[in-house]
């Protein structure tokens, strides 16, 4: 009885803070609030009128606001680059720290330490060394070689580029070609209740495509021709930069958590393999690395949500207002604190906050799952 | 000369591993030596083409350029870390012992529903937050600042401390209530005293985590009470800026947590990896 009134005040203060902010974000994301003809929005006890979906709607689809799909696209190609970089640099640490390495312990603080700064701070750094006729661009004149003349952060160039419209078929595609391996790996090793499973949900994919599904959400741009020539959709290179940024900072993180996962494999299972003829190669790919899928899972989730909230690094980094680097972590900034627009940006924030729950229920419900099966 | 092939291999492959740490390492360090550099150089003397050559003297009047433009700002960063660190570590005991020796009802489901607040991107509460500090008087200030990062590192140190507390036998907590003591005995008797490296792990994660925070600190405060990475955003974001100041505020702002880190390594790669949670 005592116990429960200790955890109550952490209880009501998080079911206010979370719980209750969410839920009155997704009110205001459907009101009027700071909507122009609206009444001002800081007027205290303003009032506000439903509107249903119409902010999604409008920055879905209106031409003025094209700067929230630019965001999306750009947190799909950041997300992508940034997590694969963190992984493949964090494993490429750790199994370099893994050969009875001399001063290990220096290697691995000088490789996480990044970790210790502010993404201010990374943003800061990193805007000075990626200065477009500074910083790396001159290291090769050191040799002797021609400077680089890339644009790091203020390139405007895009590459990768697609239609909006071909979204919900590019997705599809994607989530089949997924669904196709998963059942080649389920052929391979004769488990054929999971291969009708998945090729069920891959058959559900496609028909929610053919039938036209996808059109009650994916709406028509107002304006595509328009927004094709001023605010093409692809992967802007400028967003390279803070990629590099984001995995010197991050991969350390990476590298800790591989370290953690290498060390936990059993010194005897390495002596059997050993003792089995496997080389240190061998070992690696065929003993080790099967461990870690448990960890690469769990990086890819933690690093996936980090990056589908990054705001002070671009912030930093690129400035809020830089149309090539927009993320929607920034514009809900822009939007709700600079222009006072706040049913937009709750709209823009309700839209990140889903992305997020998507990745993060089903792993917090799976690591509660198996704690409760260790229990047991 | 006398090397089997062997040995030859060997001493190869361990050259190449050395080889290839010395280059990442000096990959990771390279930001490091360029905003040494560039902060110590005298304005006048940085310009894009020479950015990586050292300074002709060294020139130390940026650092206290810098003090001065950030002003209340290292002070406010100070109050702020302290006062949340402190409350959100205390409540994060209490939770945490709550959560893994005593039975609540629901704590099955209660726990990761506390935990999803870490997680949720802060954008997603921040116009009703900004509506309700506005609402209670605490808008702007340096106390809704704490509160607020007290609320909000509550999930993180209940983590941390519920799972510390797991690995203390319940024998002794058994014990102790048999002499007599009731929930705040064993509290005050047992786990308290048990506390310590747990209380240093939350401790150094808040401090770096509330420290290196910018979003709320940008949003929730006006002038006079902004923490100090508002103050280093301010300083980098203007368009004809004198290098030198940015890059001396870099390292003013990242110096406390980049200290504790190092003298404390161990205890914040603990933070680091309970933030991926297992429950």
């Amino acid at each position: 009885m005592i116990a429960f009134l200790m955890l109550l005040p952490s209880l009501a203060l998080l079911g206010l803070f979370v719980y209750g902010f969410i839920m009155q974000a997704i009110g205001t994301s459907m009101s009027d609030w700071g909507t122009s003809g609206a009444p001002p929005p800081l007027m205290m006890n303003v009032t506000k009128s439903f509107v249903g979906f119409d902010n999604y709607r409008q920055i879905m689809t209106d031409l003025l606001e094209y700067n929230f799909r630019n965001s999306l696209v750009n947190t799909f190609f950041f997300t992508l680059f940034f997590v694969a970089g963190c992984l493949a640099i964090g494993l490429f640490l750790a199994l370099l720290l893994d050969q009875n390495i001399k001063g290990e312990g220096f290697f691995r603080t000088v490789f996480l330490f990044p970790m210790a700064l502010s993404f201010v701070v990374t943003g800061t750094i990193w805007r000075w060394m990626l200065q477009p006729g500074g910083g790396i661009n001159t290291l090769p004149t050191a040799i002797g070689l021609p400077p680089i003349t890339f644009g790091w952060i203020n390139s405007r160039d895009v590459a990768l580029g697609f239609d909006w419209s071909d979204v919900p078929r590019l997705l599809t595609v994607f989530g089949v070609a997924v669904l196709c391996i998963l059942a080649l790996r389920f052929a391979l090793s004769g488990r054929r209740r999971a291969i009708l499973v998945v090729g069920g949900i891959a058959a559900v994919l496609v028909l929610l495509l053919v039938g036209g599904f996808w059109s009650n959400f994916w709406l028509p741009l107002e304006n595509d021709l328009a927004e094709k020539s001023f605010a093409p959709k692809g992967f802007n290179l400028a967003l390279i930069g803070v990629v590099i940024a984001a995995v010197w900072q991050m991969s350390g993180y990476t590298m800790a958590m591989f370290i953690a996962g290498i060390r936990g494999v059993s010194e005897e299972l390495r002596e059997a393999s050993r003792v089995d003829g496997c080389n240190e190669i061998q070992m690696y790919r065929y003993i080790i690395l099967p461990q870690l899928s448990p960890i690469f899972l769990s990086a890819m989730i933690i690093l996936g949500h980090i990056s589908l909230k990054i705001f002070d690094l671009v912030f930093a980094m690129a400035g809020p207002d830089n149309a090539q680097t927009v993320v929607p972590g920034l514009l809900v900034y822009t939007e709700g604190f600079r222009e006072n627009a706040f049913a937009k940006a709750s709209a823009i924030a309700v839209i990140m906050l889903f992305a997020v729950a998507l990745i993060i229920i089903p792993y917090l419900w799976s690591q509660f799952r198996e704690a409760s099966k260790v229990e047991r | 000369m006398a090397y089997t092939p062997r040995q030859w291999r060997r001493y190869t492959t361990r050259t190449i591993l050395y080889v290839a740490l010395i280059v990442m390492t000096l990959v990771f360090l390279l930001p490091i030596y360029l905003v040494v550099v560039t902060s110590l150089k005298n304005p006048a003397e940085i310009n894009l083409a020479t950015a990586w050559s050292l300074p002709s003297t060294p020139y130390w009047q940026s650092f206290q350029e810098v003090l001065v433009a950030f002003g209340p700002r290292l002070r406010n960063s100070v109050a702020l870390v302290i006062g949340a660190t402190v409350l959100s570590s205390i409540f994060g005991s209490i939770n945490g012992y709550v959560l893994s020796k005593w039975r609540i009802p629901g704590e099955k489901i209660l726990f990761p529903l506390m935990l999803f607040g870490m997680f949720i991107p802060y954008q997603a509460i921040l116009i009703p937050l900004f509506d309700f500090m506005r609402g209670i008087g605490l808008y702007g200030g340096l106390p809704g600042l704490i509160l607020i990062h007290v609320v909000y590192g509550l999930p993180i140190t209940t983590l941390i401390f519920r799972n510390f507390y797991v690995d203390i036998p319940d024998e002794m907590l058994e014990a102790a209530a048999i002499d007599g003591a009731d929930f705040f005995g064993i509290y005050t008797n047992v786990v308290f005293p048990l506390s310590i490296p747990g209380f240093v792990v939350v401790i150094i994660w808040q401090f770096t985590q509330i420290w290196n925070e910018f979003l709320f600190g940008v949003t929730m405060t006006s002038n006079d009470a902004q923490p100090i990475t508002v103050g280093l955003a301010q300083l980098a974001g203007g368009q004809a800026v004198s290098w030198n100041l940015p890059m001396a505020g870099a390292i003013i702002a990242a110096l406390p947590p980049l200290l504790v880190y190092i003298v404390l390594g161990r205890y914040f790669i603990r933070g680091l990896l309970a933030g991926s949670v297992k429950g």
